[in-house]
């Protein structure tokens, strides 16, 4: 549980910095410590087991289906990861405290700060490559607050945008190599990723995971061509480069490639991918760090090309390398940390960070010159510091390699190059910003020595790079062969610390790069013209103009795809389900299948005949509206007739109640719509939607016919067999609703309820114009309610209540049911409303509807919860013969309970919609029309 | 018979989907209602199409395929619900834009 708390340590403590804000900049310093000063204890206290070798692994399933778990492991890769995180973290929050302002929010800084901590530890102690992704994209998220950390300027924000999209853009690639190499290796466990190396490097997808999984590795750790987004993110304050990108942020990429090393590397594609990207890496970064005048961008390119070193170290194929590699890692961390504190100082003291105006600092602050002239030094790779010995171990390397063939002179040639500007960069840092004359224009002056305190994490540092450097064996030696053996995965070749190697071509290499380096500086005013006569290239203009035509393009797409207009979405819905349908059936190989077809029966044909004629006539006069409604009608009658026909009685009664309902309603609306409808579609449209219309009618006439002609197999059989002796019912149909599918039938009838509510809440406060005079000027009828509809229907309703009463009752029997009798009623009392008008009826029959519906939808779910008082599943059915006196046996089951509800519902619903609609108007403006 | 029927179905559907691409809301909703009748029969005759055969335990010899009818049966109940929710739907769009174009707004001349 160790492992979890070291990383749960610096999550739990996000909060104490911003609750100690407010008693001074100090405490919420050491408030914001805590944390990470406490996982730094408990990770020291795995100290020693990790030292022999030990490789300590927890586990807590969370997501196994999808091989996510939350598995962490400490070995010692990830121990010299920790350390760094979290000691260089320690250091940089007491840097922090001097750094920021009063004004700032520095206890929203250290919860940031404490955040990309947490997020880095889970990238580095992760067993699991899943749970290793998340915290890689937390790492992108927490580093995009941190540099946007000054959100006023627009430079934060704009070089926090580019870091967040190009190391986020990584990210998506990384989580595609990594989805791979877990299918490949049938584990995201990292131990059995590493195990299956062979595997994954004989697997036929391990080029394109690997140039995935490089993506990311190369846009995190700011490699050519994806270096560009680091010298930007010096947007931010000092700390956060100074702990990002020198320690962490951009190390997490390099520690990728470590940690997967023994799974993906030692094959031609790693060979030539890592060590190119990482050489020429090199060579550019360390170019450009000469021409830079600004400080940091200075320390940036050198980061990058820093960061080129390491990733050419693990792409060459010595196993060596990658031990030197390892020590970098180390190295570029301690004396690059203390450089970014160093500038961050000068630019603190001086209010600049332009080169070119900070001169003769020596004069003003010689403690701080010392300390970063000693770093600046480490970083060139001078003898007796601990950049000098991984320089040494790398330019072996280089040597002992043999990747190009009798190209190989190349990669020595070239690191001996960069050396040359390495040395030359360094020696500017340190001639141009403490020597070189006075001072030009400073914003303050003069400069003084920083505060006491701003300069220990510094010496710190310092100190470690010294005593690396002299005596590396008894202080680097144990952790670097821990990390250096997890990298490897076990047998670490023999290498030798010393810092005197005898006079070997290594040595030499150092020698011309040292002198080279300072010939270069000297010489430095022509490079510099040269170099400003190239042409400038902004990255961040190049990006943004990148964007820019990204988001132009999408909205230009979008703009296109969504014009405003529902028939042209609607056209395009149908045109795609068209394409879906058409390509399903084309892989019949005829449409007609094996069944042969049915006799043609004249009338059954002639009621077909008058649907689709019906159906034709719809549409051919659909401007006039009311002939077409009346035709609409004709096809709903003839629907319910073919239902008839084809033996299904309890279908067509529905379908006969509902289109009564339909009409009228379609009929109500009418009245307050255009009688007709004007021509406006452009003749192109109009030929759309005849070949779009023509296009399905052919595709479901198809279907149909394809289906019809072949032969089926239903589950219908044990419906039939369990209806009596399950369901207690002898109508198949009215059973399977009330019993075998209830909960299908519960859930529409609140369907329907919640349609009711809906339609009652959208005619809410509704005023709608009402045409005194119909579309040819008549007026309306001005006998409302003629007397003899009035009289016929009064004494209808109590016969038409009975009947769907009986309907009601006998339903699970025989044809009818709740549904039918709901809609019988419904209908009953809508006869009511249209033949003596709403204040009549509803004087004289105050039901409340919304009750009735609600009521029903809860009877049906009470009838269903009971079953759970006997200890059965939800809306199981009980059934029993009883004998009643007078009436006889009679059959009663729970079924028509439910039953009842649904009943009440479509009562209850339907005559919410209509009643409402027929309220309308009532309005004052126009009489009533019902 | 399965002839004519399918085409019926198709036509109905056809006539469906032209009036849907209408640009006014009655004619949708007629559209609508069209082919939820086609919806409806298709539903009904993945049960295949048979007279004289009942749904009814003990009336008769040979049974039809009670579960299409039971699924029908609340398809048209629902569709019911769904077209007078549409209809309301258009009733409100005339009540606040004044138009009863289905953008909401009349078109430009």
């Amino acid at each position: 549980m160790t492992l979890a708390l070291i990383i749960a340590l610096p999550f739990l403590g996000i909060f104490l910095p911003l609750l100690a804000e407010r008693l001074g900049r100090s405490a919420c310093a050491a408030a914001a410590g805590v944390a990470p000063l406490m996982a730094l204890v408990l990770l020291l206290s795995q100290q020693s087991a990790v030292f022999s070798g030990e490789l300590l692994k927890v586990k807590l399933e969370w997501l196994p289906a999808l091989g996510l778990n939350l598995s962490l492991r400490l070995d010692g890769l990830g121990f010299l990861f920790a350390l760094l995180i979290l000691g260089i973290g320690l250091l940089v929050i007491l840097y922090a405290r001097y750094y920021l302002s009063k004004k700032e929010p520095m206890g929203r800084f250290f919860a940031f700060l404490l955040l990309f901590m947490g997020a880095m530890l889970g990238v580095v102690l992760s067993e699991n490559l899943l749970l290793m992704l998340m915290f890689w994209e937390l790492t992108s998220l927490s580093s995009f607050l941190l540099i946007g950390f000054w959100g006023a300027r627009s430079d934060a924000r704009k070089g926090a945008r580019m870091a967040l999209a190009v190391t986020g853009g990584g990210g998506l690639a990384l989580f595609a190599g990594i989805l791979l190499i877990g299918h490949i290796a049938g584990s995201f466990e990292l131990s059995q990723v590493l195990a299956a190396g062979y595997a994954i490097r004989a697997h036929e997808l391990y080029p394109l995971a690997l140039i995935l999984v490089l993506l990311g590795v190369f846009t995190k750790s700011a490699q050519f061509p994806f270096h560009f987004w680091l010298p930007h993110a010096m947007a931010a304050p000092t700390p956060v480069s100074a702990y990002l990108h020198s320690a962490t942020m951009v190390k997490a990429g390099v520690f990728l490639l470590a940690r997967l090393y023994p799974a993906l590397a030692g094959s031609e594609w790693w060979f030539y991918l890592v060590s190119i990207t990482g050489l020429v890496t090199l060579l550019v970064g360390a170019g450009m760090a000469l021409f830079q005048h600004d400080l940091k961008g200075l320390l940036a390119y050198s980061t990058i090309s820093h960061l080129g070193l390491i990733t050419l170290l693990f792409g060459l194929d010595t196993r060596l390398a990658a031990v030197a590699a390892v020590f970098h890692i180390i190295n570029h961390a301690t004396f690059k940390a203390s450089l970014f504190m160093a500038a961050g100082i000068i630019d603190h003291e001086t209010g600049s960070r332009d080169m070119r105006r900070i001169n003769g600092m020596w004069k003003y602050m010689p403690h701080t010159a010392v300390l970063a002239m000693v770093a600046a030094s480490a970083m060139a790779g001078v003898p007796l510091l601990n950049g000098f010995l991984s320089k040494e171990m790398f330019f072996t390397e280089t040597l002992n390699q043999h990747l190009l063939g009798s190209f190989n002179w190349v990669i020595p040639a070239a690191a001996t190059l960069a050396g040359v500007f390495s040395v030359a960069y360094s020696l500017r840092f340190i001639h141009d910003v403490f020597f070189n004359g006075e001072p030009v224009d400073l914003p303050h002056y003069p400069p003084h020595e920083p505060p006491r305190y701003m300069k220990v994490p510094v010496e710190i540092l310092v100190f470690l790079c010294l005593l690396v450097g002299i005596i590396p064996a008894y202080t680097v030696a144990p952790l670097l062969a821990a990390a250096a053996s997890a990298t490897l995965g076990g047998d670490v070749p023999s290498y030798s610390l010393a810092i005197w190697h005898g006079f070997n071509l290594p040595l030499l290499m150092s020698f011309i790069a040292l002198f080279g380096g300072i010939l270069v500086y000297v010489f430095r005013q022509p490079l510099f013209r040269w170099y400003a006569g190239l042409p400038s290239v902004d990255a961040k203009l190049i990006f943004e103009r990148g964007v820019q035509a990204l988001v132009k393009a999408c909205s230009g797409f979008t703009q296109w795809l969504e014009n405003a207009s529902l028939q042209r979405y609607l056209a395009l819905l149908l045109a795609a389900a068209l394409l879906v349908v058409t390509q399903g059936l084309s892989s019949l190989p005829q449409i007609s299948g094996p069944l042969a077809m049915t006799e043609i029966d004249g009338i059954t044909a002639l009621g077909l005949g008058i649907m689709a004629f019906a159906a034709l006539v719809t549409v051919v006069f659909h401007r006039q509206r009311l002939v077409s409604l009346l035709m609409l009608s004709v096809v709903g009658l003839m629907v319910a007739l073919a239902f008839a026909r084809y033996s299904a009685p309890d279908l067509a009664l529905t379908q006969l109640s509902v289109e009564v309902v339909t009409i009228i309603l379609l009929m109500l609306a009418l009245f307050f719509l255009p009688a007709q409808t004007r021509i406006e579609s452009s003749s192109l449209r109009g030929l759309r939607d005849f070949a779009l219309a023509v296009g399905s009618g052919l595709m479901v006439a198809m279907l149909v016919f394809a289906v019809l002609t072949r032969p089926y197999d239903s589950i219908s059989a044990f419906f039939l067999e369990n209806s009596v002796p399950g369901g207690g019912g002898t109508n198949v149909v009215n059973v399977i609703l009330v019993d075998f599918r209830g909960f299908d039938t519960l859930g529409e009838v609140t369907v329907l309820a919640i349609a009711a509510v809906g339609i009652f809440a959208l005619l809410d406060g509704l005023r709608l114009f009402q045409p005194k005079v119909d579309a040819q000027g008549r007026s309306w009828a001005r006998d409302r309610h003629p007397l003899i509809l009035a009289t016929l229907s009064r004494v209808l309703l109590p016969m038409a209540l009975l009947v769907s009463v009986f309907i009601f009752l006998r339903g699970h029997n025989l044809p009818g049911g709740g549904f039918i009798a709901g809609l019988v009623t419904a209908v009953a009392l809508i006869l009511q409303y249209v033949a003596s008008g709403v204040q009549w009826t509803q004087s004289r029959l105050p039901l409340n509807y919304q009750s009735m519906a609600g009521l029903g939808v809860m009877i049906a779910g009470l009838t269903g919860l009971g079953s759970w008082l006997f200890d059965r599943p939800f809306l199981t059915s009980a059934f029993g013969h009883f004998h009643i006196p007078l009436v006889g046996e009679i059959e009663l089951a729970t079924a028509l309970l439910f039953d009842l509800g649904v009943y009440l519902t479509v009562v209850g619903a339907t005559l919410l919609i209509l009643a409402n609609l027929g309220k309308l108007t009532q309005e004052k403006a126009v009489e009533e029309v019902l | 018979m399965e002839a004519i029927f399918a085409a019926t179905l198709g036509l109905l559907t056809a006539s469906g989907v032209y009036l849907l691409l209408r640009a006014r809301t009655f004619p949708v909703v007629l559209g609508l209602t069209l082919i939820s009748y086609a919806v409806n029969l298709f539903l009904f005759a993945m049960g295949r199409l048979q007279g004289g055969v009942v749904t009814v335990i003990g009336k008769g010899s040979a049974y039809a395929d009670p579960l299409p009818q039971a699924l029908v049966l609340t398809a048209i109940v629902i569709g019911f619900a769904m077209t007078a929710f549409v209809v309301v739907l258009a009733l409100r769009s005339v009540g606040e834009t004044q138009t009863d174009h289905v953008d909401g707004q009349e078109p430009a001349q």
